[in-house]
């Protein structure tokens, strides 16, 4: 009798298992991010809307605890299908096995249709991730401490750089009351020593298969020591001038710092925070017309090895969709963050305008650093610039050393 | 079969003892046994492609420089941390003893940091300290000394960080060190007091060998806490945690490192076994030491 009970029940699941066949739930996950926590569930609507067959359930994590929950879930198989993920992260992730390579067709439309940069979501010429929007730095300026200071534009070279933050500069004996460049090794300018004023004047931090460092070479040299001038010759900031995470942009917002070197990110912070008149310029070069550089960076929608079957095709259908011009023409307007897709920034109407304009430009000649493992490779830079500027280390001895390091962590990995 | 009554009460307070013993046993010992096992292979997220590489990651220990630098800043902070910890609030518990009106005002008042969220704790020092517009800076000048860059400096921070902790320590120390207080009997000191002996001698004969048991509890409890130490580092420095210059890594920041920032479980899961071997190895000592029988 319990038998028979079985087999109906048995067979009565199974007859609905296929009646609902094109049922499929997936799981997106990223970290909390009010405005684009907001976007991904207006999307998600959308997306349903349009594939009712498909449900996609959002969760979201501190950032501070979120790649803890992704390495813990994601092996006990209750993670998320489509997780959100920074670039830099990417190689670690792959080699760790918390990623799936993506079909050939969306490594396609990357290759044609995504700009340049977005070629740092492959590893071992396998694409692991698409992203939606990227973003550049540049320079944020106080529109009203230039002008007290009678300064009428933000500065075009790093000589005149220097010099409009020696005006901005404001010192009470020994005591800094407003700094003229919220300098913040930390922050972005790891990146600006390594992606732009090495860049610019000519170096290259890595070899073309990033297996070799390439960085210390007197164009390295010169940029780490024109970097850690701002502070030991020009005295035109000092770390930690405000304390705290993101301090150079708090102390920006709060009115005390006159320029910062800060990501398209910031905009949304900057916007709602600052309460004086503020604008956004390219970084400066070298000299009036020299070469320009830039550091590119993007989150990026990848696969863990959960979706499959079923799954892996709604989970595709949904990166799709994430990452279509329809969203990342969204994703600007709603989280201000750049579109990825070179039709997109080709659009005059934002390269002209006044906030997105500079960003815009500088995606054209942005590169975005290959990183293998950004822990520790970040760690290279800012102990480097550090060991300049706390210790008074010679800036070639700490440009040596920081190479050594790094070319320990590139070959640990590539082993 | 009756069983006495001696008995039964027993066997209900084994029953009673099962289940803590169960929640430990699945929830602490056997991830332990499971660490020691993930040291010995290379992490991935599928468990079928995880490869066994033996004694490897303790192998990789040997030239590692940072874990070299995180253990050297863990025992600092333990040998700096916990006697200072002790000698202070010992300071505060005799004091405390001494006052009648208003002990439990001061009580609650040096409580208070203890119970205070370490993260809201970074946050606050860090503005206090800060070069610029801290008011510890702010009362050095008003001293005539030079102003510090406390967390700033790769030389002054470890010891900065350690300061912080004993300062939300200090109320837990206390209330122990005077609840030990508490428990000797005021015959003791009379009695010696009539005999002729003066504080010092007072102190040195009664209170230090009766608070015995109370110094073996905060020193083990106090070491093992060091050793531990991760929330204040992590939130004193926040973007570049551990530094400036690895100057405040400890072992337990690491490990977290290497484990959530680098997926490097299976090494992660060596140095844990690393740490508890010490926590282990130094409780063991600081036991067979402290609680030597002391002679009256």
């Amino acid at each position: 009798m319990r038998s028979l009970v079985k087999k109906w029940v048995v067979g009565a699941t199974v007859l609905l298992g296929l009646a609902f066949a094109q049922n499929v739930t997936i799981t997106y996950w990223q970290y909390e991010f009010k405005s684009k926590v907001e976007a991904v569930d207006e999307l998600i609507k959308r997306f349903q809307a349009a594939n009712p067959g498909i449900k996609v359930v959002h969760q979201t994590f501190p950032y501070d605890a979120y790649q803890q929950k992704v390495a813990s879930a994601v092996p006990a198989g209750q993670g998320p299908d489509v997780v959100n993920l920074y670039y830099g992260w990417l190689p670690t992730w792959v080699k760790a096995g918390y990623l799936q390579p993506l079909p050939d067709s969306l490594a396609k439309t990357v290759d044609s249709d995504f700009i340049s940069m977005v070629q740092a979501a492959k590893v071992n010429g396998k694409l692991y991730g698409v992203p939606t929007a990227v973003r550049s730095l540049a320079l944020f300026y106080n529109k009203d401490l230039f002008k007290a200071a009678g300064i009428s534009a933000p500065p075009k070279t790093w000589g005149e750089f220097v010099e409009v933050g020696k005006k901005l500069t404001l010192k009470q004996g020994d005591r800094y009351t407003q700094i003229g460049y919220g300098i913040a090794p930390d922050g972005q300018d790891h990146h600006l020593v390594r992606e732009v004023l090495l860049r610019q004047l000519g170096g290259r931090p890595y070899s073309d298969d990033v297996k070799k460092v390439t960085y210390n070479t007197p164009e390295g040299v010169k940029a780490l020591t024109m970097y850690t001038d701002w502070v030991k010759q020009a005295g035109i900031g000092v770390p930690n001038f405000f304390p705290g995470n993101n301090g150079y942009r708090d102390g920006f917002i709060a009115g005390k710092i006159g320029m910062i070197i800060d990501g398209s990110f910031a905009i949304g912070t900057i916007s709602s925070g600052a309460k004086f008149n503020w604008g956004v310029a390219e970084l400066p070069t070298e000299r009036p017309g020299a070469r320009k550089a830039n550091f590119g960076s993007f989150w990026l929608h990848g696969l863990t090895p959960q979706a499959t079957g079923e799954k892996r095709e709604a989970a595709i259908k949904f990166l799709q969709f994430l990452t279509s011009e329809e969203t990342q023409r969204y994703w600007l307007e709603k989280v201000g963050e750049l579109p990825a897709r070179k039709s997109l920034i080709k659009d005059p109407k934002l390269s002209l305008n006044p906030i997105y304009g500079p960003f815009v430009l500088s995606l054209a000649y942005a590169k975005a650093t290959p990183f293998v493992d950004e822990t520790a490779q970040r760690k290279v830079m800012v102990d480097a610039i550090n060991r300049v500027l706390l210790q008074n280390a010679n800036p070639a001895d700490s440009l040596k050393q920081a190479a050594a390091e790094e070319q320990k962590v590139l070959d640990d990995f590539w082993k | 079969m009756r069983l006495s009554l001696a008995r039964r009460e027993a066997l209900w307070a084994f029953a009673f003892l099962l289940i803590p013993l169960v929640f430990f046993l699945f929830i602490r010992i056997w991830p332990a046994f499971q660490a020691l096992w993930l040291s010995l292979y290379e992490w991935n997220a599928d468990p079928a492609k995880r490869t066994y590489v033996g004694l490897e990651h303790y192998r990789q220990m040997l030239d590692d420089k940072l874990l070299r630098k995180a253990l050297l800043n863990t025992l600092c902070y333990t040998l700096i941390g916990v006697p200072l910890q002790m000698v202070l609030g010992l300071a505060v518990a005799l004091l405390l003893n001494v006052v009648e009106r208003w002990r439990d005002f001061f009580r609650a008042v040096y409580f208070a940091p203890y119970i205070t969220p370490a993260v809201a704790v970074a946050w606050v020092f860090s503005w206090m300290l800060s070069a610029n517009f801290g008011i510890v800076n702010e009362i050095l000048r008003l001293l005539g000394l030079p102003a510090q860059p406390f967390l700033q400096s790769p030389r002054q921070a470890l010891l900065t960080v350690t300061v912080v902790v004993v300062w939300q320590n200090l109320g837990f120390q206390a209330v122990l060190f005077l609840a030990g207080l508490q428990n000797i009997p005021r015959e003791y000191y009379e009695a010696a007091r009539i005999d002729g002996a003066d504080s010092w001698a007072l102190f040195r004969h009664i209170t230090l060998p009766l608070l015995n048991p109370v110094i073996v509890f905060s020193a083990v409890i106090g070491t093992i806490g060091f050793l531990q130490l991760f929330t204040q580092v992590v939130n004193l420095n926040f973007t570049d945690q551990g530094g400036p210059l690895s100057s405040t890594l400890t072992l337990a920041l690491y490990i977290y490192q290497q484990a959530f920032g680098r997926f490097e479980l299976g090494y992660a899961a060596a140095i844990t076994v690393l740490l508890f071997m010490i926590i282990l190895l130094i409780t063991l000592v600081q036991l067979r030491l402290l609680s030597r029988r002391v002679e009256y």
